[in-house]
Order: C-alpha cells, then sequence, then structure tokens
C-alpha cells in the first residue's frame, strides 16, 4: 500500500511538472508560425509503454504476494480465536464457538493472537470493516460464508463499521473491538457462562422476563434472537452508536445509564429501521430497567 | 418551409416531436440530459447540506439513500449518457462527411425512449416511493422482502426503457461509422473523437445486453415473485452483483473515451499541432475497450471470491493504466511545440489533463485487491471515481460543449463566462473532492447519511460541501451563458475557431438540414487542415449538386416510447391498494396491456406503411433556401 502510494506520487509529480512546462512555454505567442506538424515519436512512444509496466511489474508483485496471503485460512488453527460473525439490520452478532458464547456489538479479543473471523449475514449484505486493523470483508446472505483474519498488537478500543449499503441506519451501524490481554479475556469468557443476574426488584425482573427477554439474552437466560445483555454494563456503547462516557461532549454521548434509557424510551429515533420497537414500558420500568443494566457488568479487566 | 414536398414537413413543437434529424436529436439529447443534470446536481448538493457537519438531521436516513441512489443513477444513466449522446449526434455525421446517421428514425426512438424511461425515474419523487438501494441496487437490499415499496421497480422499469434507447443509439452508431463515411476517409483518418465513440458504440453494444438481462431477472423477481436473487428460494446475490459490474465497468468506458475524443480534438485544434501518435491513440482505445471486459470484479474484491480471482482482476486492472498513459503522454506532446491557444474550451481540456492523471492513479492503488480491502467502499472510492467522472468526463464534455457550441447552434459562448465557468467549476471539484481521498482512509465509509463527531471528519466535510456549491455558481455561470448567448443574432462562420482541423467546420454553422451540399473528398488525416495547408478554401467535392434525398419526420418513435411508459406504470401498479375503477384497470392489466398495444401498433404502423422519404432539390440547395 505504502508502495503504492510511493509509486503514484512519483507519476503524479512527473505528469504535472511536464504538463506544466508545457503549458508555459507553449502559450500562443503573436506572430506564432504554424507549428511543425508532427506524427509521433517511436522512442518517446515506446518509453511511456515501458515504464509504466515496469513500474505495475514493480506493484503486480507484492499485490500478488499479499492477496494469497491475506487468504490465509485459519478457521482449523486451535491457536487462533475463532469468531463468527453475523451481521443483522442494523447490529453485529459475534459467536465463539470454541468457547461456546456469543456476543454482539462489541468482539472481544485478546491482544497479539489472530483472530479468525468467518463473515454471513443474516438478511441483506453488509461489510465487516475496522479501518484500524484490517481491510473489510462482505457478509452475504445465505450459506456464503467469507473468511479474514486480523490482530491487534495493542490493548485498546477499536472503532468497526458496517462498510456496505444496508438501509436506512447503515451509516449508525457501528460496533467495537476491544483488545484486553489474554488473562483479562479468559476471566471474560467465564464471565459470559455464568448465569444471568436478574434486577433486583422483582416488580422490575417481572417486567424484564416478559418483555425483553423473549428477543434478549442476560447469560443462560432468554433468547438469542437479538442483542446478548450479558454485561452490558461494561459496554463502550449502546446500540453501537450512543457512546457511553461520564463526560458526553457530542449528541451522540451520554452515560450508560441515559443511553440505555434514551435507547428503552425510542430505538427508531436512534436507529431508524432496526428491529427493536417501542416497548410498552411505564417511566419508572424503564428506569428501572435502565439502573439495572447499566450496572450489569462482568469487571473482567481488573 | 416555402418549398411544396410530398412530405408533410412540421414547424414548432411539432417538429422537435417528430424529427429525425441528427443534429436536432443531438439539441434534445442536450437539453434532456442537461436537465436531469441539473436535478442530479441539486441532489448532490442536499447530500453535501446533510454531511456538511457530524450528526446533522437536515434529510432523514431514508430520504438520503434515496438522494444517493438517485444521485448516481440519475447522473450517470441520464445525464452523462445523454449529454453523451448529444456531441456524439451533433458531431459525429459531419466529422465523417455524411448526411445523418445511418437509421434515423431508430435515432429519435432512442431519445424518446431515454427520456419517458428518464421521466419515469424521475416521477417516483411525486409518487414517493424513491428507489433507495443504491445505484448498485444490491440485493437482498433491493429485493421484494427487504425493499416493500415501489422505489426499486421505478429504477427497474425506468432503466429498462431508457436503456432500450441506449443500445440502438450505439448500434445506429455503429452502423453510421462503418457505412456512412465520405469518400477517402479510411478508418486510419478518422477523427480521434469519431473513433472513440466508434469503441464507446461497441462496448455500448456488449456491456448493454448484460444489464438488460439483470434488470429483466430483477424485475421477474420483484414483479412475479421469481426467485434469481431471493436466497431462500435457491437465488444468489453475488450473482447480481456480477451481472452488474459486467455491464458497470464498460460503462465507465462507455462514459470516458468519448471524453478522451473530445479533449484530443479540443487540444489538438488549440495548439495548432497534428495529434500526437494518432495511431497509437486509436490503439490505445481499443486496447482500454477490450480490456475494460475483463476487469469488472475490481468491484467485488471484498465479496469473497478467493486469492486467485482477486489477483487475476488486479493484474487486468493495473494494466489499462498502460493505454491511458499512452494517451495522457500524447496529449501533453501534442501540446509540446505547439501553439497552445487557452479559450475556454481550451482550459477545460486541459485542466482535464492533471486532474484525470489523478484519478488515474487512484484507480491503480485501488487495484491491488490488498490495499482495496482497505479502501473499498470508503470515500477514497467517492474520491476516485468522482475524479474520473466528473474530473474526466463533466470537464471533457464541458470542453466540447464549449468548443462545438458555435456548430451546434451558430453563436460562440461568452468567453469570458466561459472562462468563470471554468474557474468555480474547476477549483470547486478539486476542494470538493480532493479531500474525500482522506476522509476514505480515515474510514469513513461511503453512502453514510451521517457520521459522529469527535473523529476528526468535520472540517473535511465542510470543504467538501463548500466545493459542492462552488460547482454548483459555476453550472450556473453556464446556464447563464447558455441565456445571454441565445439572445445574440447568429454570426459564427463555417470555422470559428479558425483552426479547425477537422470535416464538421468545413460547412456552415449551425450545419444546414443535409450538412453536406456536396459529399467531400477525404484526401487526408485532419482533412480541413491539410486543404487549408494545401492552400485551398474548401474541400474538394467527391460528387455534383444534385437532389439529396432526406429521411421523413415520424410520431411514432415517440408513441412507441409513450406506449412504452404507460406499459411501465402498468406493470409497476397492477398490485395497488387503490380502489373502484382505478384499481381494476391497473390490477387487470388493461393499463400495461393498452401501452403494449400503443408500441406495437406503431411498429405494425411504422413495418406496412411504406415511406420513401423526400428529396431536397438542388435549387433550394443553391439558393436562399440554403438555411432555410
Amino acid at each position: 500500500m505504502k508502495l503504492s502510494i510511493l509509486i503514484m506520487v512519483l507519476v503524479v509529480i512527473v505528469v504535472f511538472a511536464l504538463a506544466f512546462y508545457v503549458i508555459v512555454k507553449f502559450r500562443r505567442r503573436p506572430n506564432d508560425k504554424i507549428p511543425v506538424q508532427v506524427e509521433g515519436n517511436h522512442k518517446l512512444e515506446i518509453i511511456w509503454t515501458v515504464v509504466p509496466i515496469v513500474l505495475l511489474l514493480i506493484l503486480a508483485v507484492p499485490t500478488v504476494k499479499h492477496v494469497f496471503g491475506l487468504a490465509k485460512d485459519y478457521t482449523k488453527d486451535p491457536d487462533a480465536v475463532q469468531v463468527i460473525v453475523t451481521a443483522h439490520q442494523y447490529w453485529w452478532e459475534f459467536e465463539y464457538p470454541q468457547y461456546g458464547i456469543k456476543t454482539s456489538q462489541e468482539l472481544m479479543i485478546p491482544t497479539g493472537k489472530t483472530v479468525s473471523v468467518q463473515a454471513k449475514s443474516a438478511d441483506v449484505i453488509h461489510s465487516f470493516w475496522i479501518p484500524a486493523l484490517a481491510g473489510k470483508i462482505d457478509t452475504n446472505p445465505g450459506a456464503n460464508v467469507n473468511t479474514m483474519f486480523f490482530s491487534a498488537d495493542h490493548d485498546g478500543v477499536y472503532l468497526g463499521k458496517c462498510a456496505e449499503l444496508c438501509g436506512p441506519s447503515h451509516a449508525l451501524m457501528d460496533f467495537k473491538v476491544k483488545s484486553v490481554n489474554e488473562g483479562a479475556f479468559d476471566r471474560w469468557v467465564a464471565a459470559m457462562k455464568e448465569p444471568g443476574k436478574l434486577p433486583a426488584d422483582p416488580a422490575i425482573a417481572e417486567v424484564f422476563e416478559k418483555q425483553c427477554l423473549t428477543c434478549h439474552a442476560v447469560g443462560d437466560k432468554g433468547l438469542q434472537l437479538y442483542p446478548n445483555l450479558t454485561g452490558i454494563g461494561d459496554k463502550e456503547t449502546i446500540a453501537g452508536i450512543l457512546v457511553n462516557t461520564d463526560d458526553p461532549q457530542y449528541k451522540n454521548e451520554g452515560t450508560t445509564h441515559d443511553n440505555l434509557k434514551r435507547w428503552i424510551e425510542d430505538p427508531q429515533a436512534v436507529k431508524p429501521g432496526n428491529s427493536m420497537p417501542k416497548v410498552d414500558l411505564t417511566p419508572e420500568q424503564i428506569e428501572g430497567i435502565a439502573k439495572y443494566l447499566s450496572e450489569y457488568k462482568l469487571n473482567v479487566e481488573q | 418551409m416555402a418549398h411544396a414536398h410530398p412530405v408533410k414537413r412540421y414547424t414548432g413543437l411539432m417538429d422537435w416531436l417528430t424529427t429525425v434529424d441528427h443534429k436536432k436529436i443531438g439539441i434534445l439529447y442536450l437539453i434532456a440530459g442537461g436537465f436531469f443534470f441539473l436535478i442530479g446536481g441539486l441532489e448532490a448538493l442536499l447530500i453535501r447540506v446533510q454531511l456538511w457537519k457530524p450528526l446533522n438531521d437536515f434529510v432523514g436516513a431514508d430520504t438520503y439513500n434515496e438522494l444517493l441512489t438517485m444521485h448516481g443513477t440519475t447522473m450517470i444513466f441520464l445525464a452523462a449518457m445523454p449529454v453523451i449522446f448529444a456531441m456524439m449526434n451533433a458531431i459525429v455525421p459531419l466529422q465523417i462527411g455524411a448526411r445523418d446517421v445511418a437509421f434515423p428514425f431508430l435515432n429519435a426512438l432512442g431519445f424518446w425512449t431515454f427520456l419517458f424511461g428518464g421521466l419515469l425515474l424521475n416521477l417516483s419523487w411525486i409518487a414517493q416511493a424513491v428507489p433507495d438501494a443504491g445505484w448498485t441496487s444490491y440485493l437482498p437490499l433491493a429485493s421484494p422482502t427487504y425493499s416493500t415499496h415501489k422505489g426499486v421497480d421505478y429504477y427497474v422499469l425506468g432503466l429498462q426503457i431508457a436503456g432500450i434507447g441506449t443500445l440502438i443509439g450505439g448500434i445506429n452508431f455503429l452502423v453510421t461509422i462503418i457505412n456512412m463515411r465520405a469518400p477517402g476517409m479510411s478508418f486510419m483518418r478518422m477523427p480521434m473523437f469519431t473513433w472513440t465513440v466508434f469503441i464507446t458504440s461497441a462496448l455500448i453494444l456488449f456491456a448493454f445486453p448484460a444489464l438488460t438481462v439483470g434488470l429483466v431477472a430483477l424485475m421477474f423477481d420483484r414483479l412475479f415473485s421469481a426467485n434469481f436473487f431471493e436466497v431462500s428460494g435457491g437465488g444468489n446475490t453475488v450473482l447480481w452483483e456480477h451481472i452488474f459490474w459486467i455491464f458497470g465497468h464498460p460503462e465507465v468506458y462507455i462514459l470516458i473515451l468519448p471524453a478522451f475524443g473530445i479533449i484530443s480534438e479540443v487540444i489538438s485544434t488549440f495548439s495548432r499541432k497534428r495529434l500526437f501518435g494518432y495511431s497509437s491513440m486509436v490503439f490505445a482505445t481499443v486496447l482500454i475497450g477490450f480490456l475494460g471486459f475483463m476487469v469488472w470484479a475490481h468491484h467485488m474484491f471484498t465479496v469473497g471470491l478467493g486469492p486467485v480471482a482477486n489477483a487475476l482482476f488486479s493484474i487486468a486492472t493495473m494494466l489499462i493504466a498502460v493505454p491511458t498513459g499512452i494517451k495522457i503522454f500524447n496529449w501533453i506532446f501534442t501540446m509540446w511545440g505547439g501553439s497552445i491557444k487557452f479559450t475556454a474550451a481550451n482550459l477545460f481540456a486541459v485542466g482535464f489533463v492533471p486532474t484525470f492523471v489523478m484519478g488515474g492513479v487512484t484507480g491503480v492503488m485501488l487495484a491491488a485487491a490488498p490495499a482495496d480491502f482497505q479502501y473499498h467502499d470508503s470515500y477514497f472510492v467517492v474520491a476516485h471515481f468522482h475524479y474520473v467522472i466528473v474530473g474526466g468526463l463533466v470537464l471533457g464534455l464541458f470542453a466540447g460543449l464549449h468548443y462545438w457550441w458555435p456548430k451546434m447552434f451558430g453563436r460562440m459562448l461568452n468567453e469570458g463566462l466561459a472562462k468563470l465557468t471554468f474557474w468555480t467549476f474547476f477549483i470547486g471539484f478539486h476542494l470538493t473532492f480532493f479531500v474525500q481521498h482522506f476522509l476514505g482512509l480515515l474510514g469513513m465509509p461511503r453512502r453514510v447519511w451521517t457520521y459522529l463527531d469527535g473523529l476528526g471528519f468535520n472540517t473535511m466535510n465542510l470543504i467538501s460541501t463548500i466545493g459542492a456549491f462552488l460547482m454548483g455558481v459555476g453550472t450556473i455561470l453556464f446556464i447563464i451563458n447558455i441565456i445571454v448567448t441565445a439572445a445574440k443574432p447568429k454570426t459564427a462562420g463555417d470555422d470559428p475557431w479558425e483552426d479547425g482541423r477537422t470535416l464538421e467546420w468545413s460547412i456552415p454553422s449551425p450545419a444546414p438540414e443535409y450538412n453536406f451540399a456536396q459529399t467531400p473528398l477525404v484526401r487526408g488525416y485532419d482533412a480541413l487542415w491539410k486543404e487549408k495547408m494545401d492552400g485551398n478554401d474548401a474541400m474538394t467535392p467527391a460528387e455534383p449538386i444534385g437532389p439529396i434525398h432526406m429521411p421523413s419526420p415520424s410520431i411514432l418513435p415517440f408513441l412507441m416510447s409513450l406506449g412504452l411508459f404507460i406499459a411501465g406504470y402498468g406493470f409497476m401498479y397492477a398490485e395497488n391498494e387503490w380502489t373502484g375503477i382505478m384499481h381494476d384497470l391497473f390490477a387487470s392489466h388493461a393499463v400495461a396491456g393498452a401501452g403494449l398495444l400503443i408500441t406495437l401498433g406503431c411498429m405494425v404502423v411504422r413495418s406496412l406503411k411504406d415511406d420513401h422519404g423526400f428529396h431536397i432539390e438542388p435549387d433550394e440547395i443553391t439558393g436562399k433556401g440554403v438555411k432555410a
């Protein structure tokens, strides 16, 4: 990629310099004679045919090498972290077949380890992209599974995006990749497998079970149809787009609690066209659920 | 008309509805294409207004997707292609010394189907069911499952009807250029613009059927519940991507090759020099056209085709840089040693060269599949293809319009205003799109209706929006120029630039109905320039003055297209939620049937009715009636 930029900048400089020289030097002046009508020049024409061919050959060799390098299949590699990515309108589901867990919107990975991705879609075509870590791969519907791999060299949170137009909320279909040390990753895997905790208040717990767990899951409770809520209090964002921070600066930022409330109150206002309905809840119930979820943490990073 | 003819020659509106004259059809294409260009431009401005700041709520997500879809579709199919057809019609027959195209009736039919297809597509705004799955209309997003309103139906039927026009136009120009060249005009003496039109027409001939097949399949999926692309029914969505790009990539060359031709003519004329390396230019054009068919999968590197396909299509795509590079250097060396006059037309042409180089090098960068994994579907791609299509094609079309305006209308455009148009449009263009390269590298995906704050996208998006408005100002200046010019008398001479090299400059501006009173004899490349250099003040005629056979005007092309338009609506609304008589008429396919009946009926009339055309007599040609 750097090589290609270098060669191209070189080409641009040479051509621009030539063009500029010609434009200045050969402006029409008064008393200009009719110029010589040159048909062509074989030597020059061969030069500017051969030189680009050579430049392209220089570029073609690493291109082909990397095409095959990036196509390496890690899906059978026991040392790699296997992740099955399923794209939905408009959220991301991450399944770890090695550990039997599923999460959503936030891909946890151990720093330094190769992550092997098998990407597919549950509805329309999306494209899985983590600009800072890797290129993108389309998620196709049907049994058309694509593979790729990547790894993160440093701990940190990386922004992921959907890169293929998938409907009204395509622009909002962000996700996060959280790279943590192996110890924290193992603790996270273990915590995800623990039984789900329900709200302490029995009234809220009942509403939560009846209204939320019919689609969502916490731990072993509920259904896995839509984003898994286990440990949602730890996450960087709500719905992939409302950034959780105690120091909100922008319109899409707020505390985890406020973001949850904003989301549950009117999901369509946050992410138009998504599948979450405006659930029939009283303000107190929303408050209770938001409080419970924002405090639902796995605390794996200590 | 002062003369009596066995065939009725219309005046006024009926003249325009029935004309089969390539010059008038060229003007019709220009008006219609210009109109759609303004609509597409307005959509672009709305897009840029929405994106001028993060989390803007000027238009909603749904409307934004409609805008981006209609902007792309309109600009490619209804603005760029028709304006190219306008230039082809206005100039190619004149450049080869012909009196009209091979099939004047088909020519008119091509225009009217394009216009009615375009109108159908744009009426979706009024019906409030606008296509919103992108101009690529990828499935399953555009399938009946995920796109439940009639938007994509408008896309399918509008393009289907407009596509008929493009296809018959392409065939027409192929036949015209092969068969109707003046004596002595061998292939290797043809002007560069005619050559590029020839190759473009060949590309149309092979590329548009692919689109037609794809659209028919999509139409069956949507209107009759077929399963071509329905995954649950065994269909395959990647199939659509292949079909679309097997058409879509040659389409890029269909668009850009005529611009190459225009640039070659304009630069050569205003440098007072023969086009450098003419034969290598011809060879490069043919090669680009040929390679253009083998690179479609570079739009699909991230689809998961596997490393072998990706590597092959990478290399094939890079190869195109070689003939394109040949062209760039040939243009520069055409100017080398020349005597360059910077008219507005030439400013556009000279401005084209570095701009297109920019679009070309980013193209090679995108061609490297591993790097494309990063660039793909980001603003880097948006910048790239706008550099190629706006910086390439649109600058080329502006150059061509300013250059040939006197030949089309008999009036010179105002040079001062035209230069102002160039500078505002050119600077606006680079402001808009240069920064988008960096937005893409920073990770901004394309086709997003908004972006979050704090990602470093804000300033560049603001600059881009300002640039877009500057381009808007440039376009308005151009329109003002047209209006100002139209108010002046027709004073342009035969060769108003005084440096004309090709046959169109040997006849009056605008050209008379029959183009050439006597078919010229072509004695070399740059036929008119050769005569000038040999001290002749006119072309040598190849025939004595005699009666000129002309095709009759006909309303049938208009009616046939109208029939298709009605049939399109009939099929689209066969499933509707209306009540009463309207529901019954559409649901019983009566409307669709009536539309098809009109079209087929016209075809029957056309086939059974003998029409030998008419003759323009020599006294009209030599007498006062010449410019009638």
